[in-house]
């Protein structure tokens, strides 16, 4: 594979992100660009941590190890994500660190949200072979099974934005999609 | 935002329509067609879509019927043909597309209140200082002026309009009553 076609193909996880941050920029996000960049950036995120749990089942079934690769590199996309979808919240939304500080001490749902993402860079800055090697395999491992909690956060996170509209549609999509991989691994495990 | 609308004041219609003593409510129901209108098809919401006020808020001057914006016909996205404007309430309150008005004695089943009790009350005034269960309203940002760098300010009693309305609320817990 080409060095041009490796470096598209590991670029291309951020293009809804950088699509975005452009229409941001361009101020064609409708009336509330805040709140659409917010929430895109949250889906999106969402997406990504499904699309990253979704790496090994898949590798599995289609029996290409090769694909094995794109865990990793989802891993680090979701957390860009993530860290993006919490920048424009800090940043963009709310007036001053001070407000942040209470809306995490007084919401369980911004509180919850928080502890996904301290728990995903958890797993981002060990996620490379170095820190394997620190940690010690077993310890590694016990750590990153910390992406099923943060999910777990995430989906209840989800699921309270969304109550407030009654709007449960997508909460029953990705809730289900998780639910199957957690599922496959559950049953794998069992032998 | 600040909207210039063109109506007038319900309470002219109400006088005309003489309701009976017994009135104590006025309840909205909005136009739900299928044929024009495919997000009927959501169940976030049951149709049709009702509102509905107090009697004396639906007297206040300051609710109007209204037909039109910034010198035009009202379009149908605003809520065509005529529409509330509740403008010291969030905008759910200002029913749109009014196809039949009621007075009634019971406090009318609003559409986002039955959808979600514990989010929308009855009364939804603009009130800065009841929190809503996520979130806090102390703050709000205006839309139009600045895309992505419009910072928040700080969200009025009623909307602006205290001095015009805070009395209708008088000894009323508005904590309990949102």
């Amino acid at each position: 594979m080409s060095l041009m076609m490796r470096g598209l193909l590991w670029v291309a996880p951020g293009l809804p992100a950088a699509l975005y941050w452009l229409w941001a920029v361009q101020d064609v996000l409708g009336a509330n660009p805040v709140e659409a960049l917010l929430r895109a950036l949250g889906e999106w995120s969402l997406v990504g941590l499904c699309l990253t749990l979704s790496v090994s089942p898949l590798a599995k079934w289609l029996r290409k190890p090769q694909l094995m690769v794109w865990r990793r590199r989802l891993g680090l996309w979701t957390f860009a994500y993530v860290v993006q979808h919490a920048a424009v919240y800090v940043v963009f939304d709310m007036p001053g660190l001070a407000l942040v500080v209470n809306d995490v001490l007084q919401r369980p749902f911004i509180a919850v949200g928080l502890a996904s993402a301290l728990i995903l860079s958890a797993l981002a800055a060990t996620s490379y072979q170095r820190a394997r090697i620190h940690l010690g395999p077993q310890r590694w491992q016990r750590l990153h099974q910390g992406v099923y909690v943060a999910a777990a956060l995430s989906m209840l996170h989800f699921y309270w934005m969304r109550s407030g509209k009654n709007d449960f549609a997508d909460v029953w999509f990705y809730g289900l999609w998780l639910a199957v991989l957690v599922g496959w691994r559950l049953l794998r495990a069992r032998g | 935002m600040v909207i210039p609308w063109l109506g007038y004041s319900l309470s002219a219609l109400i006088s005309a329509v003489q309701p009976m003593g017994s009135a104590k409510y006025v309840e909205f129901v909005t136009l739900a067609d299928p044929d024009v209108m495919p997000g009927l098809r959501s169940r976030v919401l049951q149709w049709p879509y009702r509102e509905g006020l107090r009697l004396d808020e639906a007297l206040h001057p300051l609710t109007l019927l209204s037909f039109g914006l910034y010198g035009e016909v009202l379009p149908n996205a605003n809520g065509a043909p005529v529409r509330l404007v509740v403008p010291w309430k969030y905008g759910f309150k200002s029913a749109k597309s009014i196809v039949q008005i009621r007075f009634v004695e019971q406090q009318p089943r609003t559409a986002w209140n039955v959808s979600a009790p514990q989010e929308y009350g009855f009364y939804s005034n603009v009130n800065p200082q009841v929190a809503h269960p996520r979130w806090s309203q102390a703050t709000e940002r205006p839309i139009g002026q600045g895309g992505l760098t419009t910072r928040r300010q700080p969200t009025r009693m009623f909307n602006g309009y205290a001095e015009q309305v805070a009395h209708l609320y008088a000894g009323m817990d508005l904590k309990r009553f949102y």
